[in-house]
């Protein structure tokens, strides 16, 4: 690829992934107006696409192969273990990422 | 600028920063990942500020490596981008009404909406005395800030050394994992985060890794729709 083929990659991209963000403020201009349907959406999507998002975190995890998601596993327990424990984000992050990286590096 | 609104900034900067803590931890260690490994294919620390000033959006810059690394492509480029990118619709949604009196900052509101920043925007509480939308616009550009250093620095340390970074994008598991946890706290009901969680794996297992996000959003708001008869029940009963 060359240097300008690469420059308009980019900027594809980055107009592609604005247009994403900026769809539903043009659908709906007026917040007030949006359908109840799309206000009631509003209030409930948070929760759900958190959860979607770890989900997508984890997509590549093989439980049937070898190591059979131990590392993943592991790591989500350390997180949400210390999470639950101590309250402390940067220490449930931190830790959890260490233990993650020194598993798939050194263990598996 | 007039004394006061300097006030005004500096008070709503200064009550931001504590939140965006977690991801200047996640970005920092993200986007150094992001720009070692752009530097790896090639590519300098100067297309790292380029693409986390213009895209930023860190999954798909990710992506964005591995097209880079391939022969030039424009449609499956932009097809890429809205597929992989396609849950910002849901942020959007989320957020027409915290956004609808921010004025001016709204464009750059929209444009800096990254999972991490709408996580944020969605869990923090403005402290008393503070400007909301202010609040709320440093912590988009805070999380920018972080985001466009760390690559940088990954760009610069890249080309200087070699070390393995095997595992390190699991920060990012991590901080929806907290940000899961907290706003489990935060509320009574819990069905739209097990949905969330629920159908999306169900998508996972049916539709498999590479196609199952569309799949994953269209069955959330199928599942969301049908819930709102209860939700709306249980709206009375408070």
């Amino acid at each position: 690829m060359t240097p300008m083929h690469a420059f308009i990659t980019v900027m594809l991209i980055a107009a592609a992934t604005f247009a994403t963000r900026v769809i539903p403020f043009l659908v709906f201009p007026d917040a007030d107006k949006a359908p109840k349907f799309v206000r009631y959406l509003g209030n409930v999507l948070p929760y759900a696409a958190i959860g979607m998002l770890v989900v997508y975190c984890l997509k590549g995890v093989h439980p049937t192969v070898s190591p059979y998601g131990l590392p993943e596993l592991i790591g989500v327990a350390a997180v949400a273990g210390l999470h639950l424990w101590k309250r402390n984000t940067l220490l449930s992050i931190g830790a959890g990422t260490v233990l993650y990286m020194l598993l798939v590096q050194f263990v598996f | 600028m007039s004394n006061e609104k300097k006030a005004v900034l500096r008070v709503a900067c200064k009550a931001a920063f504590p939140h965006t803590i977690p991801v200047l931890t996640g970005y920092i260690f993200l986007g150094m990942a992001f720009g070692i490994l752009l530097n790896s294919k090639g590519y300098s620390a100067w297309w790292a500020l380029l693409m986390s000033g213009l895209i930023y959006a860190g999954s798909m810059q990710f992506v964005a490596i591995e097209l880079l690394a391939s022969i030039f492509n424009p449609i499956q480029t932009v097809i890429m981008s809205l597929v992989v990118n396609a849950r910002h619709l849901f942020y959007g949604i989320s957020m027409l009404d915290k956004f609808k009196d921010i004025g001016k900052k709204k464009g750059y509101m929209i444009f800096g909406l990254t999972d991490e920043t709408f996580s944020l925007l969605c869990g923090a509480k403005t402290p008393e005395g503070v400007d909301e939308n202010w609040f709320r616009f440093f912590i988009t550009l805070l999380d920018q800030t972080y985001w466009v250093l760390g690559s940088v620095m990954g760009g610069v340390i890249g080309s200087m050394f070699k070390f393995n970074t095997t595992g390190i994008d699991f920060v990012m598991t991590a901080l929806f994992i907290v940000i899961y946890l907290d706003q489990w706290k935060s509320t009574k009901d819990h069905f739209p985060a097990i949905a969330g969680v629920v159908v999306t794996v169900l998508c996972l297992i049916v539709f498999k890794a590479d196609n199952f996000l569309i799949p994953s959003m269209i069955g959330i708001l199928i599942v969301l729709a049908l819930y709102k008869k209860i939700y709306d029940g249980k709206g009375e009963k408070r």
